[in-house]
């Protein structure tokens, strides 16, 4: 068998954009998310939403100024982490 | 935010006749114009403004559903309509699927809260199965606004 390697990562991450975690940002993240093996998901408030769905991520409710917890689990977590939060800090490419 | 707050009950629609996107769009806001909600005068530019929404990425948001939407500043608050086809047609949606469950809000620029909130609420109803089971059966206009009417009950005691 062969050994798999569970690699997880954090880290928190804010909405900036003045609208909020709204539908585009969602669609974004949801299609970066599929790019990675690893399971990705954003906790807020003690709700958690899957970062490959975009219903999931809207149920967050996320506005401008809340601070998520991004969490992944699998061999590239640390690579997904590290695009998306930069997805965050760009705003997502929203003005 | 609870869907009595933002759809309006005249507008709903049960057995969309369109067949194409653009089609669905514009017999989605021609409720609107038909329930007094929006001008008719203003019915070309919303059509035009959540297309070209549209282009920037498709609404469509897997399990069959599309959430099409725009600014316009001719409203002061947010309004939408639901719709229903039983067919299901092409919406570019993210998964592939066809969308059969349409819900369109034009909201006034100044309240993205507003529009946010929505947008929460209805995925948290989209997330139960049996919401989007019933929501696609609906036969007539009462039985969608039966289904909202109940969604904001249990989300009012939950």
């Amino acid at each position: 068998m062969e050994p798999t390697q569970a690699i997880t990562a954090s880290r928190e991450v804010m909405v900036q954009n003045p609208e909020g975690l709204h539908l585009r940002p969602a669609g974004k993240l949801a299609r970066m998310a599929t790019e990675y093996k690893c399971s990705l998901e954003l906790e807020r408030c003690g709700q958690v939403a899957d970062c490959r769905s975009m219903i999931s991520l809207m149920t967050l409710g996320a506005t401008q100024g809340s601070v998520l917890t991004l969490r992944a689990n699998g061999p590239d977590a640390d690579s997904a982490v590290e695009a998306i939060a930069r997805l965050f800090e760009s705003h997502f490419d929203e003005l | 935010m609870k869907f009595s707050a933002f759809i309006s009950p005249k507008a709903v629609k049960s057995e969309l006749g369109s067949a194409s996107k653009d089609e669905v769009i514009a017999e989605l806001v021609q409720t609107l114009v038909d329930a007094g909600e929006i001008l008719e005068k203003d019915r070309d530019d919303i059509i035009r403004a959540i297309m070209r929404r549209e282009e920037l990425g498709s609404t469509g948001i897997g399990r069959g559903v599309a959430v099409p939407h725009t600014k316009h500043p001719s409203v002061t608050k947010l309004v939408g309509t639901v719709g229903v086809s039983s067919s299901g047609l092409d919406f570019e949606s993210l998964d592939g699927q066809k969308a059969s469950l349409f819900f369109l809000l034009v909201s006034p620029p100044d309240r993205p809260g507003d529009h946010l909130r929505a947008l929460e609420n209805i995925s948290r109803q989209l997330r139960d199965d049996q919401f989007c089971k019933l929501l696609g059966q609906s036969k007539t206009a009462a039985d969608i606004l039966n289904l909202l009417e109940e969604a904001d009950r249990e989300s009012s005691a939950g």
